[in-house]
């Protein structure tokens, strides 16, 4: 009965109705989340397979990886719309390495780094990219909403230029050069599962670790609340809101890796509008977007309720234009329950402190 | 809520009633009761305006005042209660109701665009307007005729945001002018004017009354009610005490009153302490304004281990300047800080924590807490290192959550989970938490900023103890306060100041009301 702590509303004991349309309100990804499951399973035969899980599990990894960064980012009071473009830049920068090598061309030799190198450099790379967002936005007070389209702009246009909008194509790399393996990412397995969703995992994990745990968490969520008191309360507000970005970036970076190797290729439109699916599964899992409040294990629930309405919706035969529509009404419903949540939290508050003021 | 409660109706009863009704009452609100997340702002509240008056409404901070002037505009609602005008009840349910009704306000925070024009302000949302357009030379002429009867020449198109705030005031008084009120509330309309800006305001309130246009006038300066107002509504604590001629009282019969009788001493020191060797030691502290002058003049001061430091002034003296300079939250801030010998040489927010130094803002809302967080994680945000594991990585709970309920504890927060959020605690407890989350960063000094602002009178005597507690502890304290009678009772040394500058210096044993005010540069309370 934890709900009833949180909104600060002495507990009588008995449950009323109230109790119950809160605590379904509160836990509306999940509930989402069934509803969701239990409409395709009963309208399409198979949808329960293990089989289908896990391909519905690969495509809500790459969402739920994304929105993990955003999560951050959201609940800072920012928002990151470059993402998307970081995931293209990341997988032609790694297609890149793993096809072309790095060139010294006044030694005249190409250096081919090893997967792990690859792997390793992109991840940086990502993260470069976030930090100068974050940079943009508390050194030269620019919004996060510009500094990041901006940055949309720019990593779009880099990923293009690295090959001349070409693809970078069969990334399997060379035995005699030592950098065969990057497929593996996208299409190895562990315990039967592939790697894409246990590095969800291991990102949910240290996400929620790091949001709950960690100095740096409690800051985002303080910053996100009210950035002036976190300031005068000794929160260094230009660092954390940086390294914000950071994560952001490190998020969009392993994404763009794990597409690349699950298709054994680069391409330059990789991601593209990944960044607004992101975003939904944030605010579908409760995130608010004006900062503080929400948190990583919504998010990971709304990555699975959008993710499996994709898939649901397309193994039914819908056609993609149908698809966006419904996707659309799903994130705009949440939000307005959100909305109606707070109002009724508050509207029970009151009621209760009323009620206490007539009895004293 | 229940102290509230138990408050004797005495006062009330006892008051000189017959004659308090000759004029013809134009609007009555009765029972009104408001409650807000934390507190109840109004307690079956009454409230007559008297018909081409100036009905003076008075109370100290968090009285309930502009709560009910809110209510009144129909930008709030009420909980309960009726509002009848004429005799017929009429509901105020939007801001659009109350100027059908021909009720105006002119808000003590500005309600004008600052990216806007004189006249495109004032005729806001009632552009007069020929054919479907808007009629720029009428409006024009219409705001040089408002400004003229205001006796100001403020350029009808010079932007809002570059007036000064008594022009600004001025200019949303003529906004209020502009619609055709029946009854005008003012709250606290001179608080940034000037003695002339003051006199002429009265002279249009007089001339207003005259055409039998009603007047509802909130003001702290209170010589100012005894000049202008006729009828006298007093609030403490949410309930209405007090309905009175002005005609038949005076100004301790209005201190008393907001106060309350048995409130009058609340501010006596209970226990003397030692007063230690200099700990902060303030060297030459300038922080330029925009546009030339000093916003703090270069202000150099001590503190001592164990001493309550107070800091008088009006507002816009430099206090609160002061201490976001110390704290370090003014980045252009120049000048020494000298703490225990050391020479603090960060101007960085945490680095000044980390050196001892802590300001408990003046703003509680705005720049105190973290509405969104809970009790707890409010109160351990300035010193989250220290509920680290061994390695310095991790949180731990448990430490976080003794430390809080330690806290809790020595404070008396009365909060029944820590869990629960901030915002739902009454201000007191608010500011309690704020204090707590001081504490807990291990000061050696805290900056207390106008601690007590719009709590009730049982929590602020609580401050006062913690905040003599601490002193008694070795901690300097030092406390900004607006009011007189919390800087003589509780400070072991004033300093005074104005413009930026400290104008004067009193023992405690030297400083009196008089004396302070003469300090300040002005003669009025």
């Amino acid at each position: 009965m934890r709900f009833g702590k949180l909104t600060g509303v002495p507990r009588t004991g008995s449950i009323t109705k109230n109790d119950v349309l809160q605590f379904l309100m509160k836990g509306r990804a999940f509930v989402a989340l069934i509803l969701v499951f239990a409409v395709f399973t009963l309208l399409a035969p198979g949808f329960l397979s293990v089989a289908n899980l896990i391909i519905i599990s690969k495509h809500v990894a790459i969402i739920a990886i994304l929105a993990i960064g955003m999560t951050f980012v959201i609940l800072s009071g920012g928002i990151d719309l470059s993402v998307g473009s970081i995931v293209g830049l990341s997988a032609m920068i790694a297609g890149g390495l793993i096809n072309e090598g790095i060139e010294f061309s006044r030694l005249g030799v190409i250096v081919y780094p090893s997967i792990w190198m690859v792997i390793a450099i992109t991840l940086l790379a990502g993260t470069v990219m976030g930090l100068i967002n974050g940079l943009t936005i508390t050194r030269f007070n620019v919004y996060p909403f510009i500094a990041t389209l901006g940055m949309l702009y720019v990593a779009r246009g880099l990923a293009g230029l690295r090959n001349n909008g070409r693809t970078f194509a069969n990334l399997v790399g060379r035995p005699e050069l030592n950098n065969t393996g990057f497929e593996q990412l996208g299409a190895g397995t562990l315990l039967g599962i592939p790697y894409s969703i246990w590095i969800m995992a291991l990102f949910a994990i240290v996400a929620y670790f790091v949001t709950m745990r960690l100095p740096f968490g409690r800051h985002v969520y303080a910053l996100g609340g009210n950035r002036r008191a976190s300031q005068l309360s000794g929160v260094r507000v230009a660092r954390t809101e940086t390294l914000v970005y950071m994560v952001s970036g490190f998020c969009s970076a392993m994404v763009g890796l794990i597409i690349a190797s699950q298709l054994v290729a680069a391409h330059p439109a990789t991601g593209v509008t990944d960044e607004l699916t992101a975003i939904a599964a944030v605010v579908l899992g409760g995130t608010s977007l004006m900062g503080g409040r929400g948190g990583v294990a919504g998010t990971i629930i709304g990555a699975f309720v959008i993710g499996t309405l994709v898939d649901g919706l397309v193994v039914m035969g819908f056609s993609s234009f149908l698809q966006n529509i419904i996707k659309g009404l799903v994130i705009v419903a949440a939000v307005i329950i959100d909305q109606a949540q707070i109002r009724m939290q508050e509207r029970i508050a009151l009621q209760s402190q009323e009620a206490r003021a007539a009895r004293a | 809520m229940s102290r509230v409660n138990e408050l004797p109706n005495r006062e009330r009863e006892s008051s000189a009633m017959p004659d308090a009704f000759q004029s013809p009452v134009i609007l009555r609100a009765e029972g009104i009761t408001k409650a807000y997340p934390g507190t109840l702002a109004l307690n079956n509240v009454s409230f007559s305006v008297h018909r081409g008056k100036v009905n003076a409404l008075v109370g100290e901070n968090g009285a309930g005042k502009s709560t009910l002037m809110k209510i009144l505009a129909g930008v709030e609602q009420p909980g309960e209660g009726t509002i009848r005008m004429n005799d017929q009840e009429i509901s105020l349910s939007s801001p659009v109701d109350a100027i059908r009704n021909g009720i105006g306000i002119i808000y003590q925070e500005l309600d004008l665009c600052p990216n806007m024009s004189v006249v495109d302000n004032i005729f806001l949302a009632r552009e007069l307007t020929r054919s479907g357009t808007i009629n720029s030379a009428e409006q024009r002429s219409r705001t040089v005729e408002l400004l003229a009867r205001l006796e100001h020449d403020i350029d009808p198109d010079d932007i809002v945001g570059d007036l000064r705030v008594g022009e600004q005031q001025i200019v949303a008084i003529a906004k209020a002018l502009a619609q055709d009120v029946r009854i005008l509330i003012m709250d606290e309309p001179t608080s940034s004017l000037s003695g002339s800006e003051v006199e002429v305001l009265f002279r249009v309130m007089d001339d207003l009354r005259r055409h039998d246009i009603s007047i509802v006038y909130i003001s702290h300066r209170l010589d100012e009610i005894l000049a202008i107002g006729d009828h006298i509504s007093v609030l403490r604590d949410g309930r209405n005490v007090a309905d009175e001629q002005v005609a038949n009282i005076d100004l301790t019969w209005i201190v008393e009153t907001m106060i309350g009788k048995e409130q009058a001493n609340l501010f006596v020191r209970s226990h003397q302490h030692t007063i230690g060797k200099p700990l902060l030691r303030v060297r030459d502290i300038c922080l330029p304004r925009v546009g030339g002058g000093y916003l703090v003049d270069h202000v150099s001061f001590e503190v001592h281990e164990g001493e309550i430091l107070g800091l008088f002034g009006l507002t816009g003296a430099g206090r609160s300047e002061l201490l976001e300079c110390l704290s370090g939250a003014c980045p252009h801030a120049t000048g020494t800080v000298d703490l225990s010998g050391v020479v603090l040489d960060s101007n960085q927010i945490s680095d000044r924590i980390d050196a001892g130094i802590f300001l408990v803002p003046e703003d509680r809302q705005r720049d105190g807490l973290v509405a969104a967080l809970s009790v707890k994680n409010n109160m351990v945000l300035s010193s989250l290192r220290s509920y680290l594991d061994r390695l310095g990585i991790s949180l731990i709970p448990r430490k976080e959550r003794s430390a809080t309920e330690a806290m809790i504890k020595k404070l008396s927060v009365k909060v029944s989970d820590s869990r629960q959020l901030i915002s739902s605690l009454s201000g007191g407890n608010q500011q309690k938490a704020i204090i707590a989350k001081g504490l807990l960063t291990n000061p050696k000094v805290l900056l207390l900023d106008e601690p007590t602002r719009g709590i009730d009178v049982g929590a602020k005597s609580e401050i006062f103890n913690i905040t003599e507690q601490l002193a008694a502890q070795g901690y300097g304290v030092i406390l900004v306060s607006s009011e007189l009678k919390e800087v003589l009772g509780m400070a072991d040394r004033i300093l005074v100041m104005a413009k930026g500058k400290i104008t004067n210096e009193f023992t405690r044993h030297e400083a009196s009301e008089e004396a302070l005010m003469t300090a300040t540069g002005t003669q009025r309370i």
